[in-house]
């Protein structure tokens, strides 16, 4: 019965979208002005090479602020529908304990080569994170995907074994405080052209020389910002999923 | 449209096709990465290396994590659970 | 139809196949995955639309800056879109655990109705 519904509804729904799409303009022909516009403009006026990175964060901004929050609300979500309340962590923390002991339970210590690889990763994984969210303004890549980059060097550590040192340098309340103070950094900058009589977002900061790092004005700080909020909200939602499995390690390391 | 571009947007095709058919989550995490990264090729093949790269950490790297880690969550959810069972039948 | 309505049609077949995905699902997970690749048509469809004959990437790194470029704004919306999709399976996923755990079950059929 149900087969039946999608596929009639699928059908129809396909015939609609067939007979839309034909209306678009043929493929390669693309009739729209902004983009010739901002493909002419952007360089000069923001010194800004990535034309897309210049939608984002300058001509489009607002909405990228937008998109920040939308991150920033969704992790907030997954970490408050995955928490644990005191007193079931309590109970589950007996049980594990107990499933510790189960033979075939306890997983197998990490090998050597897995560690040297994995803790060798972390060096070059952050830098290639910074060089992504630095050079936004450039070449391709910017916050988003420099702020991923970044947020899998803590995880690197945790695959490596390291469960102890995985806390030590992403610990829980730091991750919050640096994620929730860039993602307000992004409102504040906005803010500060408000305050110098400016429309909200507008660039306050010095454009710089084109091609080099640190160009292009508030595109450069609003991509740090990005970055960090990007990162620390991964970062966050890898470890309120993996809690369970980090508590359990720990314990077994401090035995 | 060149023939590479026709064979990527065919692959993309068939690659969706194939995640969707994919009945075992396990298996189908990595599917979606199998798929993340014909995407990025699609993009990178259309101009868009800004997104290729943003599809190649969400879609490769990031999407299967979560849900390997999902999944992971749900099995140890089942394995209290069935303890317990066992208990109460004790 | 031209010969570049494949583009077009690729985006509507990972849209539908995403749809008979999620609607005759019978794993939660598998559900959410299915809902990830529904949101992936529109990038598809986005990059088609965005697509200028002989346009080079809109990044003017080391070239010429009068260089036909294709559409920047649909990449900049593409983008938001992949952002988007990650956090919003992240969300889901976050959810079918939940379900599970109360539940004890991933099947959406023998999903308990909503209590008040």
């Amino acid at each position: 019965m149900r087969t039946f519904l999608i596929t009639a509804g699928a059908a129809g729904l396909a015939a609609l979208l067939v007979w839309g799409l034909s209306g678009l303009p043929p493929f390669g022909s693309y009739p729209g002005p902004y983009g010739e516009v901002l493909n002419s403009f952007a360089v000069g006026e923001r010194k800004a090479t990535d034309v897309v990175s210049a939608v984002n964060f300058d001509y489009r901004a607002f909405d990228t602020m937008g998109e920040e929050f939308i991150l920033f609300i969704s992790v907030a979500g997954a970490a408050l529908l995955l928490r644990k309340v005191e007193e079931e962590e309590h109970d589950s923390q007996e049980e594990s304990e107990s499933e510790d002991r189960q033979p075939g339970r306890a997983a197998p210590p990490t090998s050597d080569a897995i560690r040297a690889f994995g803790v060798a990763l972390v060096g070059l994984t952050v830098l290639f994170g910074l060089y992504m969210i630095s050079h936004g303004q450039t070449t391709p890549g910017g916050g988003f995907q420099g702020g991923v980059i970044l947020a899998t060097a803590p995880l690197s550590v945790y695959l490596a074994a390291e469960a102890r040192t995985f806390q030590r340098i992403a610990p829980h309340d730091l991750v919050e405080w640096s994620e929730s103070i860039a993602a307000a950094a992004y409102v504040v900058l906005g803010l500060a052209a408000v305050v110098g009589g400016a429309e909200f977002l507008r660039n306050v900061t010095p454009l710089g020389e084109e091609e080099k790092m640190g160009s292009s004005g508030n595109i450069f700080w609003l991509n740090l910002g990005v970055g960090v909020e990007v990162a620390g909200g991964f970062v966050l939602l890898l470890s309120v999923f993996i809690r369970e499995a980090l508590e359990r390690r720990l314990r077994r390391e401090s035995k | 449209m060149g023939w590479l571009q026709t064979g990527v947007f065919l692959l993309v095709a068939a690659s969706a096709l194939g995640v969707v058919r994919t009945k075992d989550p396990l298996a189908q995490s990595v599917a979606v990465s199998f798929y993340g990264l014909v995407l990025a090729l699609l993009f990178f093949l259309h101009q868009a290396p800004d997104v290729a790269l943003s599809q190649i950490v969400v879609g490769a790297v990031a999407l299967p994590l979560m849900i390997l880690l999902a999944l992971s969550k749900i099995h140890a959810q089942d394995e209290e659970r069935k303890q317990a069972g066992e208990e109460e039948r004790k | 139809m031209s010969p570049g309505f494949l583009a077009y049609a690729v985006a509507a077949f990972v849209f539908l196949c995403g749809l008979w995905g999620a609607a005759t699902s019978r794993h939660l997970v598998h559900m959410v995955i299915c809902v990830g690749v529904l949101q992936t048509s529109t990038y598809v469809l986005l990059l088609a639309i965005g697509q200028k004959a002989g346009g080079v990437a809109p990044v003017y790194y080391g070239v010429p800056h009068d260089l036909t470029a294709v559409d920047p704004v649909v990449q900049a919306l593409m983008l938001t879109d992949v952002v988007v999709e990650a956090t919003v399976v992240a969300l889901l996923l976050a959810l079918a655990v939940q379900a599970h755990k109360h539940a004890g079950t991933l099947d959406p059929d023998a999903l308990p109705r909503l209590k008040g």
